[in-house]
């Protein structure tokens, strides 16, 4: 028996998305289109002020039995999430404030009505008394002594400080002939998917158990956090995702709105909806990228780097959020910002910072984002530093091809690819020679053009050890997948990740085509349901292709082998004998039995079964890779920017990736998920930022004031691939959903760093706003005047 | 967020509405677009009992010459300008505004009496008439009256509009020939409100000389030194004049109040730079 025949539609087709029909129809089915008879609307009391104590909440009297707070709850438990690291500090999250508010925006009290505005009249009339404490805003002052303290029992306000020693340092130091110094510092910022978070909760009086449609990247491991939080039995949860407008991480936390929402339907056995709006979103959900570097590269007079000295602080927020904490954001940047590079020595010292804002998360890029800006920032300064081109001494301190598989200095094991190729052919799809024969000379318009490069490496599909490392109570380190072949010949694919825009009901049917040789038309993919999907884990952390991809592998071809024995019964020929594909089974005499006859034998007529075999086609099976340190995506990205130096304004005229994720499943979707991902970068690098005032207040909060990339400032994006199989995953798939996030900041940066280089101007601060471009113009225009006696 | 509860009116004339609105005069609001007052009652900044819905009266899209002037209605929406559905009379100037306004969506709906009314310092045409020296028509109960744009906006979000008159249309001057403008503005995104706007609009033959910065402070300002050297015959070559280094200084720093060495004053400067060069250069 044979691997199937590619028919065309399996690994490496370019087949356009199963998902696109209803989509693009306005058919899709989102919470926000569901209506349960006599449901109610809710709306959030929140927190007006940054950190204080509740002395009252005071309840309008004809609004008593609308309005909801943490007394209402005894029976709910407060949110613990407190990673297996040593240090970590023990902090409780309950999920309606009691007694101390954290950050503003804190959820104090929930009021219910037949219409959202209602719910929002009546919240309005909801009295918080607060006596305030003074806000700890900024991370590197809340580590100083004296700093007002978040929580009193901890003595500071670090969640966790971890020293990472690697190598010897003091060797760097003395055989360096350059010293590189920098800060950099990326801004706090909102994941910001089209479609904000979304609950519906109802009692089914029937099943007996709590229904709950929601938008959640793990819909079984939320159940997990909230049967333990509301103490309830996992078998009466029973959440359902239906559509999903993306997650980029902002979904898979336990979050208090929907716990609370959960309560609330139990509590009144009436339907219960809430739907989150954007300025909710940014005030509430989780945050991200607020993070601070200072780095001090030691590198010999080539710009080879030698050692690397980094302090690395991430604004954490007030809370530790379920399941993975904020410590997981600080351990990333530490282990990822050497990059992809032979660094031999270095040493990373960490705070993990609680602050009053929202909790940091896992957004899309994770950490690696602020590391990549860090490192390549690092680089191409080395490289001025030693008088030489920042492509060229980038290309030097890379990983050699012949190097591979290589462990990194923070112990990561790239698999494989040529790093250094990565960076020529990025130059190449920007025309690198082109801009640099006519960048000098002055433009009309008098914009100053610039090429910045930044590569890094991405860690997906990360498995067991990895995550034991990170201390997470849940350990995400396989994936889950049912196949189970109908009576007519059809497929149905059961899978406990989810898709919420990655197109996997169009990826996972194309493995099922190549593994089974069945049209993937004739695939039907189901997830998010916990009561449909066997147990898994969800969708984050670029895994779902590498380990759904590989469990709906590893299931099907359990049941091609069933499959075969049927077929080998009927033919009267050995099961070794048979090719699958076009939805048979078929020898080389020609003679075929079509999936939909041994469905129906399977299922109908068990007469016709050989001896021993049982009848029904469904299996259940789980996967993980074969290494469980992660698979290493990597990629090199170049920017092209116009930088107008009156105004600060920076353009992007052009854009490229180039790209190893591996065998492609479907280049159609991982280039979408390239063009996405780099979309968010940019706007990490040039638009993003909630800012806070000193007394904690979001200055951001619309999208009036936070500013998103829309088409207008994306371009044309060029997408190369080169392609490494890995050895230790099923068609040697790697994951790549993060990567386009990773490198925009760093590219754009070196970009500006590369147009201003006349004027000699870097920004080392994100969003790079005209203002800071701007500003960073001026210091260097000061610093470069003649000093006048 | 959602809007509090509110009645809604819709009329289907002039005369309905201002009967409207004298009926609520201390609780109604008029909606036209809906592209500035939607978002803020969804924020509840603004919470009026009664809507009041203009966007069907015809006679508010009406366009139509008048001597020297065009009467533009005031419900004629930004699309209409940009798409040149209406007559071109400023040598393209409004088509260049109005496309620029936002993004197309809002474009589509969002209205120019809209804009004036709510009188945005950042928006588009308080600054762009003002430039060009628009005169608004405003009916109430005894009949029509004209306000310059001058007078018209009196401060942040503020205008000379009674609470029982309703903005039908604003008086717009035909350009010469030999007239030029230009209209700079700086916005961090495409869509985004602007941090800067400079609007030039010369027109020797109507001896019209106008540069207004907008963006700036409560409402758009006319630089009146910088105006005054457009009509004694400004050429680009003085540009780079020390001279008019200084004019332009002192117009920022008084007529402006723009502080010197600040992020603000260097865009407002460069804005206003660009847009006497581009003005000159036609």
């Amino acid at each position: 028996m044979s691997e199937a025949k590619i028919t065309g539609r399996g690994v490496g087709a370019a087949l356009q998305r199963k998902e696109d029909k209803r989509h693009l129809h306005g058919r899709g089915r989102f919470v926000a289109d569901m209506q349960m008879p006599g449901q109610l609307e809710v709306a959030f009391v929140r927190s007006a002020h940054a950190h204080g104590i509740i002395r009252a909440i005071e309840i309008p009297p004809e609004h008593i039995g609308r309005v909801f707070t943490a007394q209402d709850f005894p029976e709910v438990k407060p949110i613990v999430a407190v990673p297996k690291i040593d240090g970590f500090k023990y902090s409780e999250h309950p999920a309606l404030a009691t007694d101390r508010v954290r950050f503003a925006g804190e959820p104090i009290a929930m009021a219910i009505a037949e219409t959202r505005g209602k719910a929002e009249d009546i919240a309005d009339s909801v009295f918080v008394d607060v006596e305030e404490l003074p806000a700890v805003v900024d991370m590197l002052e809340a580590v100083k002594p004296g700093s007002p303290l978040i929580r009193e029992e901890w003595g500071d306000n670090v969640f966790v400080r971890r020293d990472n020693d690697y190598g010897d340092l003091e060797a760097a130091k003395r055989n360096a002939a350059v010293t590189v110094t920098r800060e950099y510092r990326m801004n706090r910022q909102s994941p910001l998917p089209l479609e904000g978070r979304a609950i519906l909760a109802y009692w089914d009086d029937r099943l007996e158990e709590l229904v709950l449609y929601t938008g959640s990247q793990s819909p079984h491991q939320t159940r997990v956090g909230m049967a333990q939080v509301l103490g309830m039995p996992e078998g009466q949860l029973h959440l359902i995702v239906p559509d999903m407008g993306g997650g980029f991480g902002a979904k898979r936390v336990l979050y208090p709105e929907e716990l609370m929402v959960a309560a609330l339907a139990m509590k009144l056995k009436r339907p219960v909806r809430w739907i989150e709006d954007k300025r909710e979103h940014i005030l509430t959900a989780i945050h991200a990228r607020e993070h601070h570097h200072k780095v001090t590269a030691y590198a010999d007079a080539q710009g080879k780097i030698l050692g690397l000295d980094v302090d690395l602080y991430v604004d954490a927020g007030a809370y530790s959020h379920w399941p993975n904490g904020p410590s997981m954001e600080t351990g990333m940047a530490s282990r990822n910002l050497p990059g992809p590079y032979t660094i031999p020595h270095y040493r990373c010292r960490t705070w993990t910072v609680a602050t009053n804002k929202s909790a940091i998360g896992a957004y899309r890029g994770v950490a690696r984002p602020a590391a990549c800006f860090s490192i390549e920032r690092t680089i191409d300064e080395v490289a001025y530093a030693v008088g030489r081109d920042p492509m060229q001494v980038r290309i030097e301190n890379m990983v050699p091809a012949d190097a591979m598989p290589y462990r990194s200095v923070t112990r990561l094991l790239f698999d494989g690819g040529d790093y250094a190729e990565s960076v020529r052919r990025a130059a190449a799809l920007v025309e690198l020679d082109r801009i640099r024969a006519t960048q000098r000379e002055p433009r009309e318009d008098g914009r100053l053009i610039g090429v910045g490069f930044a590569s890094f490496t991405e860690q997906t599909a990360h498995g067991c050890g990895e995550w034991v490392s990170r201390g997470t109570p849940v350990i995400p380190g396989y994936e889950s997948a049912t196949a189970r072949m109908m009576s007519d010949g059809s497929l149905q694919l059961m899978v406990g990740c989810v898709s919420h825009g990655q197109g996997l009901e169009t990826t996972l049917s194309q493995i099922a085509c190549e593994t089974l040789g069945i049209d993937p038309m004739r695939v039907s993919v189901r997830h998010g349901d916990t009561q449909v999907s066997p147990f898994g884990m969800g969708t984050f952390a670029s895994r779902s292709m590498v380990m759904s991809g590989g469990a709906v592998a590893r299931a099907c071809r359990l049941l091609k082998d069933k499959m075969a024995a049927i077929a080998a019964h009927l033919l009267h020929c050995e099961p070794q004998q048979l090719s699958f594909h076009d939805d048979a089974v078929h020898l080389a005499d020609g003679r075929r039995v079509a999936f939909e006859e041994i469905g129906r034998i399977a299922h109908l007529r068990q007469e016709m079964l050989p001896a021993g075999v049982d009848p029904m086609l469904e299996v259940t099976t789980t996967y993980e890779p074969g290494i469980d340190t992660g698979l290493f995506t990597y990629a090199t990205q170049a920017a092209v920017v116009a930088v107008d130096p009156l105004t600060g304004h920076v353009e992007l005229v052009d854009y490229a990736v180039v790209e190893d994720c591996g065998t492609v499943i479907n280049p159609l979707i991982v280039d979408g998920q390239i063009i996405g991902g780099v979309a968010q970068g940019i706007g990490t690098a040039l638009y993003e930022e909630i800012p806070y005032s000193p007394e904690g207040q979001p200055l951001a909060t619309t999208l009036a004031d936070y500013l998103l990339p829309s088409a207008s400032e994306i371009p044309a994006i060029k997408i190369a691939h080169m392609c490494t199989p890995t050895p230790h995953t099923e068609f040697g798939m790697k994951g790549m959903g993060e990567g386009g996030a990773i490198a925009p900041p760093a590219a754009i940066a070196n970009a500006i760093r590369d147009a201003l280089r006349a004027i000699d101007a870097e920004v080392n601060e994100t969003p790079m706003t005209p203002q800071r471009v701007r500003a960073a113009i001026e210091l260097a225009q000061a610093q470069r005047a003649p000093k006048t006696p | 967020m959602k809007a509090p509860a509110f009645t809604y009116h819709r009329v289907e004339t002039v005369a309905q509405s201002l009967e409207r609105l004298r009926q609520f005069a201390d609780t109604g609001k008029v909606i036209a677009g809906g592209q500035t007052l939607m978002p803020i009652l969804n924020l509840r900044m603004a919470a009026p009992e009664h809507l009041i819905d203009v966007s069907r009266l015809s006679e508010l899209r009406e366009v139509r010459r008048d001597g020297s002037h065009w009467r533009v209605g005031a419900g004629v929406t930004h699309a209409m300008i940009e798409d040149d559905r209406i007559a071109d009379f400023t040598k393209g100037y409004l088509q260049q505004v109005a496309g620029g306004i936002a993004y197309r969506a809002i474009r589509n709906r969002g209205t120019v009496g809209g804009s004036l009314i709510h009188s945005d310092p950042s928006a588009d045409w308080p600054c762009a008439l003002l430039a060009i020296d628009a005169v608004a028509v405003v009916r109430g109960a005894g009949g029509e009256r004209e306000v310059p744009l001058a007078e018209f906006q009196t401060g942040l979000m503020s205008c000379a509009i009674e609470p029982d008159e309703l903005l039908v249309a604003v008086r717009i001057p035909q350009l010469s020939e030999s007239a030029s403008w230009a209209y700079q503005k700086f916005c961090r995104k495409v869509g985004e409100f602007a941090h800067s706007i400079c609007a030039v609009v010369r027109d020797p033959e109507a001896k019209r000389a106008n540069v207004v910065l907008g963006a700036v402070g409560d409402k758009p300002v006319r630089l009146p030194r910088l105006s005054d050297a457009l009509a004694r015959g400004l050429t680009i070559q003085d540009l780079a004049s020390e001279r008019l280094a200084e004019t332009v200084q002192q117009d920022l720093v008084h007529a402006a109040q723009v502080k010197p060495g600040s992020y603000a004053y260097q865009l407002h400067h460069t804005m206003a730079m660009r847009a006497l060069g581009k003005a000159l250069q036609k």
